[in-house]
């Protein structure tokens, strides 16, 4: 009797204090994010004399100019290769497909400043292509014929829009598989050609996945700071680190990056602005997977070409290059005993973020979900902003709130305890760990996001009306229903760690290497050979995922 | 009172288990921005004649920032970075302290360190013209990157790089900011292609037929040519050859790499001693052999590679001077376009 009178009191209590409880820890997660963009801020206000007078006349035309080319031109580049490769492998059967499928999420493997350096050294005048040219034409030296030079803005779009349009591809494609056929069904009854049916209804649809991977390919080439220095491309990146660097005006940097910042921020929330009266969800029945259309083999040939051409691009000829390099290098040296300490330090590190980063974003996402509202709203956006930043900002943020925290433990230590502590978090790598997750917030969240938008409310209600708890909704309902967005969000996260460089040089312990910092330090010696181990590197532990990805998307 | 002391007890733990870690045999904490590669041969012998191991961390950007925000907990006991410029930021933001050591300035000539002590050049290396084999030119002047004869034949990386700022630092010494524009404008108008890339890009792209002259840092010469860098790069460093250029009023432009003791440097003895050893002759040698770089010991041999581009003459500018006009030379780069 008791009991039964009980029971749904202490319910009603759990779900009350529960229901608090999540909007505070979004709260909590947005604190943690926008502290070192506090640090930072605070360190901008401590002023730079006539440094926007000078900017203003001298770089910033010039630099607005080229971020903007840049981005609008890898945009467009990676929507179109991205959500046409989607179309493709989802609409169509044919031969290959299924190896292009999962081949066609390669060149995430690929970091920009490797792929800008194998392309430099490709298609130089003494490079293979040119070489092969001038044997072909009987020219004996390059001074009598070359092409054009790849270092450009055209050139940059080109590199950064092959490598970057995974980030469109995966979530796209993901969408497609998961849209209902009833609705391509419908539109077939109709009369709508296939054609037809992409643009009338596939795309409409894709579009959260479409804008969610056109901007996280935009913050990555607005975060490159590798390719353009190879490529001479001017961005306000560069004029950052000019700053703060060249002319050692950390305060004058801070405003510049902040400023980025504000632009970002207005055009994701410009972005999310335009679509706001839509809701995007599959039907509460279970959805059949639409079956790709059988085409002629003639047609499916074709079509395999098309599909490869990204591949071939992004990450077969630059793979091929980095190969070469290896195994030449490998010949001549042999492999260094630190290549297995570096590989560990890299797989560990970024394991580690990885988890943090997707519990967090997981979190984020659902309370987003859960209490729908203009808090969850701009704690969402506020924690998802440090993707925008450039790494090398963020990890002066995170240095200096981080070192700061550890003097004060260490003086609290000593005046306690007599003992020096040390640093704590930059001394043991968690500051690394705190980095990653600033700058990764974004894809791990918005790729939960993504995935729940299409899960409709009605569920949510059901699943709730049946006396199941938010968590318990989240655990039955929502995370079944998403788990190929969340592992794809994963496997983003993992990638990017391992290819992450400013932040790791900067808040690394002493003595600690990875894989991107090994290959930095070579890069910066001039001794590529030596340098293309560790690029081949990075790239294998970039493909593992990509075929983990591969195998979880099939199923799904 | 007692959740207290059990965190208590717990941070203790904690504490002492950390404390114990550190507190082993001598030992000595490197922060430098330049690749530990090149030095750990160095740090190699070092260890093997002294016992003392030496920790320590690559950093591309933000040394200073690092080791300032770091404060007294920083385990940092010497900073290494290239270029004067980067030293003097150190010193300005009050993370070195001033050494005195009858070596140091025994074996470091005087415009090559900091009269205050707080930082002292170790290697140099010189601002140098690549040029086409089949180039007719006995000599040099920097002024002459401005000749129009030059037009669409000049390459160099961005003009915000450190190694260039330096150098229009070194012509703002020599001249005025009205002329060192118009300089700077018509070096920019006779560049073959965007400024960017490396300094050993010089040397592929006049392989490449890009471009007939370039402006790059001694020291790669010797990389390329050794074969350290594989064998592609034997093949652009022998594309070309090196003119040592000067000012007409004055010598070649040098930059330096060099090292100061850290202020809260836990282990200031061994630091110093570290120092010492790295102007000692056996070190300096290592220096000239491994990396290609002038010693700056007088009396200490270059390497034959880079003994073999003549006699270098360095400019007289003390290298204060110089990176105090680094920030107008940042903004004319920006003025007059040089990178767009």
């Amino acid at each position: 009797m008791d009991a039964r009178l009980t029971t749904p009191l202490t319910t009603n209590r759990r779900h009350s204090r529960s229901g608090s409880g999540w909007i505070v820890s979004a709260a909590i997660i947005a604190v943690l994010v926008l502290l070192p963009v506090f640090a930072l801020a605070l360190q901008a206000i401590q002023g730079s004399a006539g440094l926007w007078s000078h900017l203003l006349v001298t770089t910033l035309p010039t630099a607005l100019a080229d971020t903007l080319i840049l981005l609008c031109g890898v945009g467009l580049l990676v929507a179109i290769l991205g959500t046409g490769a989607a179309w493709l492998v989802t609409a169509y059967d044919f031969p290959g497909r299924r190896i292009l499928e999962w081949a066609l999420i390669l060149p995430l493997a690929v970091p920009t400043y490797i792929i800008a350096y194998a392309y430099l050294d490709i298609l130089h005048p003494i490079g293979v292509v040119q070489g092969a040219i001038r044997w072909l034409f009987g020219y004996s030296s390059p001074r009598e014929f070359r092409l054009p030079d790849i270092r450009n803005m055209t050139g940059c779009i080109i590199l950064l829009g092959f490598v970057l349009y995974p980030y469109v591809y995966i979530p796209t494609r993901a969408l497609f598989l998961m849209q209902s056929s009833s609705l391509i069904e419908a539109a077939r009854t109709l009369g709508v050609s296939r054609r037809h049916i992409f643009w009338r209804v596939a795309l409409p649809l894709a579009r959260p996945a479409i804008a969610v991977g056109v901007s996280l390919a935009l913050m990555e080439a607005l975060n490159d700071i590798g390719a353009s220095e190879f490529l001479g491309i001017r961005t306000l990146t560069v004029s950052i680190y000019t700053t703060w660097i060249t002319r050692a005006d950390l305060p004058g940097a801070s405003q510049i990056a902040l400023s980025l910042l504000f632009i970002v921020v207005a055009l994701v929330a410009m972005e999310r602005w335009a679509r706001r009266e839509q809701r995007y969800s599959i039907s509460a029945q279970r959805s059949r997977i639409s079956e790709p259309l059988k085409v002629t083999s003639r047609q499916g040939l074709i079509f395999f070409c098309i599909g490869s051409i990204p591949v071939l691009i992004g990450f077969v000829f630059p793979a091929i290059y980095l190969a070469t390099e290896a195994w030449r290098r490998f010949q001549f040296a042999g492999l260094s005993p630190r290549f297995l300490i570096e590989a560990a330090n890299t797989v560990v590190f970024a394991f580690t973020a990885t988890i943090v980063t997707v519990g967090l974003g997981v979190l984020l996402a659902y309370v987003a979900r859960l209490r729908p509202g203009p808090a969850s709203a701009w704690f969402f956006r506020l924690a998802t902003i440090g993707y925008a930043a450039p790494g090398t900002v963020i990890a002066i943020g995170v240095l200096i709130l981080l070192a700061g925290l550890d003097q004060f433990i260490n003086r609290n230590a000593i005046a306690w305890f007599g003992v020096s502590t040390g640093l704590l978090f930059m001394g043991s790598g968690a500051a690394l760990i705190y980095a990653y997750a600033t700058r990764f917030l974004a894809i791990s969240a918005g790729g939960m996001d993504a995935g729940l938008t299409r899960i409709p409310l009605s569920f949510d209600h059901a699943s709730r009306t049946l006396g199941q708890s938010a968590s318990g909704t989240f655990r039955h309902v929502h995370l079944p229903l998403s788990k190929a967005a969340l592992t794809a969000a994963a496997l983003l996260v993992f990638v990017d760690c391992v290819k992450e460089l400013p932040a790791t040089l900067l808040l690394r312990p002493l003595n600690f290497e990875t894989f991107a910092t090994h290959l930095y330090g070579e890069a910066a010696r001039g001794t590529y050979e030596e340098a293309s181990i560790a690029a081949l590197a990075i790239v294998v532990i970039g493909i593992l995922p990509v075929i983990l990805l591969s195998k979880i998307g099939r199923r799904a | 009172m007692h959740p207290s002391n059990t965190a208590k007890s717990i941070v203790l733990a904690g504490v002492l288990a950390i404390g114990a870690g550190a507190a082993s045999a001598a030992e000595l904490n490197i922060y430098t921005t330049r690749e530990p590669g090149l030095i750990q041969p160095l740090l190699d012998s070092f260890k093997a004649s002294t016992g003392i191991t030496v920790n320590t961390v690559f950093m591309k950007d933000g040394l200073a920032e690092r080791v300032a925000s770091e404060g007294e907990s920083s385990p940092a006991d010497i900073l290494m970075a290239v270029d004067a410029g980067n030293l003097v930021d150190l010193v300005d933001k009050g993370v070195t302290q001033p050494v005195e050591s009858a070596v140091l300035t025994e074996s470091i000539p005087e415009t090559l360190r900091d009269p205050k002590g707080n930082w002292f050049a170790l290697s140099m290396r010189a601002r140098v013209l690549y040029a086409a084999k089949d180039l007719n030119l006995a000599s040099f002047n920097y002024e002459d990157l401005a000749d129009p004869k030059w037009k669409g034949k000049i390459c160099i990386r961005s003009g915000q790089h450190p190694y260039n700022t330096a150098l229009f630092a070194s012509y703002l010494a020599h001249y005025d900011a009205a002329e060192t524009e118009k300089w700077l404008a018509a070096v920019k108008g006779n560049l073959a292609r965007k400024a960017g890339g490396g300094d050993r890009d010089g040397a592929k792209d006049i392989l490449g037929g890009i471009c007939d002259i370039a402006i790059a840092n001694s020291y790669y010469v010797g990389l390329m040519r050794s074969g350290k860098g594989g064998e592609d790069q034997v093949k652009w460093g022998e594309a070309i050859k090196v003119v040592l250029p000067t000012f007409k009023n004055g010598g070649t432009q040098v930059n330096i790499s060099g090292a100061a003791v850290a202020k809260h440097a836990p282990n200031k003895a061994e630091a110093v001693k570290l120092l010492e050893y790295l102007v000692s002759d056996e070190a300096q040698k290592i220096y000239a052999e491994a990396n290609f770089e002038y010693p700056v010991k007088a009396g200490a041999k270059a390497d034959p590679i880079i003994a073999s581009f003549g006699e270098l003459k360095i400019d007289s500018t003390p290298l204060t001077e110089v990176v105090s006009h680094r920030k107008e030379a940042s903004e004319l780069v920006d003025k007059v376009g040089f990178d767009n």
